[in-house]
């Protein structure tokens, strides 16, 4: 399995996407955590976000901001990696050229799985970096204390954003393998983390007592409840206490498993075509 | 003994449809064997189960003796329907991430770059090639591992005049040095200069097989001489006059090949002048035709 860890991260790290996707996420987590935020209260003028305050962004606040995105935007954009990282080979027709060199199909998935799982944890670590130096520019541009998380907690915001961020990443990958293709699984996953939560969310869970309580066993909303335990501002989309924070990480958790499992699965019964 | 290609009864089903049916496929060791038939005769669908890519319905593949898939393809290469890489890397890098999945060393890259003749554009991105190029890649890719057996479908396909003898060149010259080679074509002419033996797939059933003579069958002599009208009562003396018949200037006789000989010295004793006598072999083409029209009659 080394040696397909390898040759997945050499074909992550050669393809540009990879880095536009980081580039992404990270312009628009500085841009909607700190940047419109700040010039909001700079310039005293109201909107979305504009009831946060100095002190939400100072970096005392790094990992709660960091995690604000993961459980819908961020996501989303990890959501196409883990689709561009397995359906590619689909795209390409790539998977006959793979495994004509030997390896078994549960061995490359499994590869490419370990790359997405670090590649999660590298967008996880660049968001926080960014976070860190922005809240810090703005700490120092506005005469304010720098008051760092503690070790502890900065580890378990990089633990929980990296277990959401592999959870769509597998989501993506697993509907990779299902449809067999990139296009259709990225519109899917898309529509499902920008519109069918959301409307699940604001309009259906308030009509429907059941649909509010399918709503605890959703991935979104136990990413959103995860990331809110540890501090995300609630006026982020997607970011709710529907459930505890302990609870929130084991059923990521378990969805991280299962889409990784049934991705597998299905990769091992099909043919390839 | 282990043969490198051995199928029993392999069928491939999809709903209604019967791709390959009750495959009896045997490719002996060190020989270059020519997989024949027309397009959609099933010959990929069976390139891929003996890889593992496809499951068979029934029926078993062996290949090197083992059963195929799951990590069980050392010493053997293959390059299936047509080259596919990933268009973001170079030749050169493209083949480098394989040589990881294969887990044999980078020295192994630039070998079988020279050996496809694209070392020169080894360093350009792969989505800049050419047709051609990317086929020859393909087979590189397929020579990664120094492979016992080597499963081409199609290697021409895509290459231009001189890249096709290339091609013949590089199968027949891998099959010399021990190399068992499955090459799968439509190209009745390519299987035929580079192929020891051939197998004619038609609906997924094998119609036929054998070396490319014994297909082809030598069906008698062909007479050129003067005068034409001296040499045909010649002949129809000696071997029956229904034996003999005028066609294009020439005679064709319904006689063994190897009494060309006799026929030649009794031509010359009746004062014929011999200008040509060789074994009369059936085109091919035709050859192709008719066997797979009797596939599909005797399926039907």
């Amino acid at each position: 399995m080394s040696r397909s860890f390898r040759a997945e991260t050499v074909k992550l790290v050669r393809r540009p996407a990879s880095w536009l996707l980081l580039a992404i996420t990270l312009v628009l987590s500085l841009i909607f955590t700190y940047v419109f935020p700040y010039a909001s209260i700079a310039g005293g003028t109201t909107g979305p976000n504009a009831d946060r305050t100095l002190p939400m962004l100072l970096p005392d606040r790094l990992v709660g901001n960091s995690l604000g995105g993961l459980p819908v935007f961020l996501g989303s954009i990890v959501l196409i990696l883990g689709v561009l990282t397995v359906g590619g080979e689909y795209g390409w027709g790539t998977w006959k050229t793979v495994l004509s060199q030997g390896p078994s199909r549960l061995e490359v998935y499994a590869g490419k799985l370990l790359t997405l799982a670090a590649a999660a944890l590298v967008v996880v670590l660049a968001v926080f970096a960014v976070g860190a130096v922005s809240s810090a520019l703005i700490a120092v541009a506005e005469s304010q204390p720098v008051h760092w998380p503690s070790a502890g907690d900065l580890l378990t915001g990089i633990g929980a954003g990296w277990l959401m961020a592999t959870m769509w990443a597998m989501l993506g990958a697993v509907l990779a393998v299902a449809l067999r293709a990139v296009a259709l699984p990225v519109g899917l996953g898309l529509v499902w983390m920008l519109a069918v939560q959301n409307l699940l969310a604001a309009i259906a869970a308030p009509l429907l007592d059941w649909v509010a309580q399918l709503q605890k066993g959703l991935p979104g909303p136990n990413a959103g409840s995860l990331a809110a335990a540890l501090g995300a501002p609630g006026d982020t989309p997607g970011v709710a206490a529907s459930v505890g924070g302990g609870q929130a990480a084991l059923v990521v958790a378990g969805y991280l498993i299962a889409f990784a499992a049934v991705g597998g699965l299905l990769l091992q019964r099909r043919d390839i075509g | 003994m282990n043969l490198p290609v051995h199928t029993e009864r392999l069928t491939k089903r999809y709903g209604g449809l019967t791709a390959v049916q009750d495959l009896d496929l045997t490719v002996r060791a060190g020989e270059v064997y020519g997989f024949l038939g027309p397009n959609g005769a099933g010959k990929t669908t069976t390139l891929r189960m003996l890889l593992g890519l496809v499951r068979p319905t029934s029926g078993t593949v062996r290949l090197l003796g083992r059963p195929p898939g799951a990590g069980r393809l050392g010493g053997v290469g293959a390059l299936i329907e047509g080259p596919a890489f990933y268009p973001y890397l170079s030749g050169r890098d493209n083949l480098r991430v394989l040589a990881r999945y294969a887990g044999v060393g980078a020295d192994r890259v630039s070998l079988v770059l020279d050996l496809v003749d694209l070392t020169e554009r080894a360093g350009d991105r792969y989505a800049g090639y050419s047709l051609g190029m990317k086929q020859r890649l393909g087979v590189a890719a397929a020579l990664l591992k120094d492979p016992r057996l080597l499963i081409l479908d199609e290697p021409t396909n895509g290459l231009d005049p001189a890249g096709m003898a290339d091609m013949r060149t590089l199968i027949r010259r891998l099959g010399a040095g021990g190399c068992t080679v499955l090459v799968s074509s439509h190209l009745l002419g390519e299987v035929e200069q580079v192929c020891d033996r051939v197998g004619v797939i038609s609906r997924g059933r094998l119609i036929a097989e054998g070396s490319v003579a014994d297909l082809r069958g030598a069906t008698g002599l062909r007479v050129l001489a003067d005068p034409l009208e001296v040499a045909a009562a010649r002949v129809g003396a000696l071997v029956g006059e229904e034996r003999v018949r005028v066609v294009d200037g020439g005679l064709d006789l319904s006689i063994e090949p190897d009494r060309a000989a006799w026929l030649n010295a009794e031509l010359v004793d009746a004062g014929v002048a011999v200008r040509e006598l060789r074994p009369r072999e059936r085109d091919l083409e035709q050859v192709f035709f008719d066997l797979i029209e009797k596939g599909t009659a005797d399926v039907a």
